[in-house]
């Protein structure tokens, strides 16, 4: 993990946003599949086979419509707020690790763009930032669905902000770093019971934070049971509303790489992201394992949305903060309890 | 709260003329100097079942006012039918409820049938029963679909206009068409019916229990199904009683009537069923009613099939003169042939008279008064449509709650706005 000339971590950076921008195309064609099939469909059949042209279809028909800026909008805000939902969304992936540093070509490479010590307060902070792409979008449209959904998404995100970065303080105080290259490194680790060996995955040592971290994400990327600020049966499209052809698209996939790039947060805090048999071996192997990790989460993304009804907006609030922040701040104090324990500070 | 900047001119909310989404006669302040927002739900709205558009003032997402405006559906079906003979109107009743037309289409043959003094045969009302039974289930699939989904389960409208396209399989297998049936007819039946439909039937009757299980299965116990459903829109049994709620509205605070138990028509005293009542009258004690009035409808259709399976007595009451001669007859003899030419060139002269005749429809009490002057149409003809009156309790229900509650205040009357604007 060490320095590397600038240009392997452009193409690295290159490599990582064409994947990232491919995976997201094809995470709504996944989306419309699996929910399909949920629903006894048979989702998008008639482009290419099985529909997988469908990305392309949609980007097309979408790039073909007009760019409508209602006469009651704030013009330039109404233009620019999906541009930060969208790169914001995409900058979080900047931190995330595909792999340690790997010989490729008999060059060393670090499979991530970059390695800050702070990376996963950085995720935080750019989703926190993306939320102004929503309140921004919503206020300047000039509508009042819009004007609703982007209240209830600042609200909703200040709420589940908190949750989010909390349920991660268990892990900081185990593993004493917040760069996400350490932390998943940490979970390379083989245990030995016996017999078996397990990975150090930190959802066996910390259940509670994954499961806060996974209702939050839920609610951070705003998808159901928790999306309220597009709530279609009562805000038409919240912040949405107004906006039509790319804009209206920039949202949609800002969406869908927040929804990616949680899925790689928690693959990598939680479930050992690159880890996996044969990962330390063969770095491909290890993509590849993050790859489905990935592909589970999302389909646990997908499954929340086809079965569970929508929360009311008092109701997400109150499960925020009544249940979800004491039991995250239990967790806290439970692990730093334990920490000081293997420190020996206590007894 | 800054208003939201707006271009369009300042109005009198009692003007019906807008454009636009955002309505109008904008903030005006509480007591407490906090602002009201005025939000125009509808009528281009998803969850409104159409185009009915409620006025709404806000504080916060919580509603002070609910004003429901109607009449974008309007299509004069009570005036139309002054100038239509009596069979003609049939069809006109189909695009009342479009999820029920069965339903329609009996309530208004039996006011017909009442006025003329007709009665179908026997074998003819039990299949009424039957066809009019799967259209309550049909109905009721339709409204569970788009309430859960308003309520935010997204899959739950799929699987039951799964169940709902047999019935609409079994309604084209008996009458040739799948929504707007035009299915009954003044005395009886004069079709045959047609191979295969009572496997059909029996099919769709062996199957839907269990997919009955499967909607409860997902809703009734889901966390969040509960909380968005109970102690939501409390309607107490005095303001049921006051409003004149009628259908599962009324029995979900409680009181038990329903119009094939009070009064009872067509055959439904000799068959077995119970009318579900509610306890608390919220969302959730409907939705609880409506589900086991589909079991019991589940039940009446299997009742009158194994009484009148092996049944092949007529259908129509050929024997009164104000019904069509049967075909062979028309082909044969010339009695009958006139009678038809008369019949179908001007209509057969009901008596001077006013009767008024209430079914239990899926939503509630659906009424037809019809006044004649003895001609061949009605003098008046008034449709007393059960989502129309029901929907009068959403500005009482919406007393304080909260903006997603409204969608869910709107699903849990089950309004389809061709029968409220008529």
């Amino acid at each position: 993990m060490g320095d590397q000339p600038i240009w392997i971590t452009f193409i690295v950076t290159f490599a990582i946003m064409t994947v990232l921008l491919l995976s997201m195309a094809y995470t709504t064609w996944y989306e419309r599949k699996v929910l399909a099939r949920f629903q006894d469909r048979l989702g998008p059949t008639r482009t290419g086979k099985a529909g997988l042209m469908q990305p392309l279809a949609d980007a097309v028909k979408l790039m073909g419509k007009e760019d409508l800026v209602p006469d009651a909008a704030d013009r330039n805000v109404f233009l620019f707020a999906p541009l930060i939902t969208f790169t914001t969304a995409l900058l979080s992936a900047a931190v995330i690790p595909w792999g340690g540093t790997v010989q490729i070509f008999g060059t060393d490479v670090n499979l991530y763009p970059t390695d800050i010590n702070v990376g996963a307060l950085f995720i935080l902070a750019t989703g926190s930032i993306g939320v102004y792409g929503i309140i921004l979008g919503g206020w300047s449209s000039g509508n009042r669905y819009s004007l609703l959904g982007a209240i209830r998404s600042a609200a909703q995100v200040i709420s589940y902000e908190l949750i989010l970065g909390f349920s991660l303080v268990g892990i900081f105080i185990i593993t004493g770093t917040m760069s996400l290259t350490d932390i998943m490194f940490k979970q390379h680790e083989m245990l030995s019971f016996g017999p078996f060996e397990i990975s150090n995955w930190f959802v066996l040592t910390q259940p509670l934070g994954f499961v806060l971290f996974v209702i939050a994400a839920v609610a951070e990327t705003n998808r159901a049971p928790f999306d309220l600020p597009e709530a279609e049966s009562e805000l038409v499209a919240g912040f949405m509303t107004e906006y039509s052809a790319m804009r209206f698209a920039l949202y949609f996939l800002g969406e869908y790489i927040s929804m990616i790039i949680m899925s790689l947060f928690a693959a990598t805090l939680f479930l050992g992201g690159t880890s996996g048999p044969g990962a330390d071996k063969f770095w491909g192997l290890g993509i590849m394992w993050l790859v489905l990790k990935v592909m589970a989460f999302l389909f646990f993304y997908i499954w929340l949305r086809a079965t569970l009804p929508r929360f009311r907006f008092d109701q997400l609030m109150g499960l925020a903060w009544k249940v979800l922040l004491p039991l995250a701040i239990l967790n806290i104090v439970v692990t730093a309890f334990f920490r000081l324990i293997g420190n020996g500070q206590v007894f | 709260m800054e208003p939201v900047k707006t271009p369009f001119n300042v109005m009198d909310s009692t003007q019906t003329e807008y454009s636009g989404t955002l309505m109008v006669e904008d903030e005006h302040e509480l007591a407490s100097g906090e602002r009201v927002m005025t939000l125009n739900m509808g009528p281009q709205h998803p969850s409104t079942h159409g185009v009915m558009r409620v006025l709404l003032k806000l504080d916060g997402e919580t509603v002070i006012e609910c004003d429901p405006m109607i009449g974008y559906l309007h299509r004069g079906t009570e005036k139309l039918s002054e100038t239509k003979r009596y069979a003609q109107i049939v069809p006109w009743t189909d695009r009342l409820d479009y999820t029920a037309a069965p339903q329609n289409n009996l309530g208004y043959v039996l006011a017909v049938e009442k006025l003329l003094g007709l009665n179908a045969p026997e074998r003819a009302q039990y299949w009424r029963v039957i066809m009019v039974e799967l259209s309550r289930i049909a109905s009721h699939l339709v409204w569970l679909g788009t309430h859960a989904l308003d309520i935010g389960a997204l899959s739950m409208s799929l699987y039951t206009f799964r169940e709902r396209e047999m019935i609409m399989d079994i309604f084209e297998t008996f009458c040739g068409a799948r929504l707007t049936t035009n299915m009954m007819e003044i005395g009886g039946f004069s079709r045959q019916l047609p191979d295969g439909l009572i496997p059909q039937i029996r099919n769709f009757l062996r199957v839907f229990p269990s997919k009955l299980k499967e909607y409860t299965d997902l809703l009734s116990a889901n966390p969040i199904w509960l909380a968005r459903t109970k102690g939501v829109g409390v309607i107490t049994p005095e303001a049921a009683i006051s409003y004149s709620l009628t259908g599962a509205c009324l029995r979900g605070s409680g009181i038990n009537y329903d119009v094939r138990k009070a009064d009872p028509y067509l055959v439904y005293d000799q068959l077995d069923f119970e009318v579900p009542l509610g306890q608390f009258g919220d969302v959730f004690d409907r939705y609880l009613v409506r589900v086991e009035e589909l079991r019991q409808a589940h039940k009446i259709v299997t009742q009158a099939l194994n009484y009148i399976e092996n049944d092949d007595r007529p259908m129509m009451a050929y024997e009164s003169a104000y019904v069509m001669p049967p075909h062979m007859g028309t082909m044969t003899t010339a009695e009958d042939m006139q009678r038809h030419f008369v019949w179908v060139i001007k209509g057969f002269s009901a008596p001077v008279g006013e009767v008024y005749h209430a079914i239990e429809h899926g939503k509630g009490e659906f009424g037809i008064h019809i006044v004649s002057d003895g001609g061949s149409m009605p003098y008046r003809l008034r449709l007393r449509t059960p989502d129309y009156v029901n929907l009068g309790v959403l500005p009482h229900m919406a007393q304080g709650a909260m903006l997603a509650d409204m969608v869910a205040l709107i699903g849990t009357i089950d309004i389809v706005l061709g029968s409220v604007d008529r």
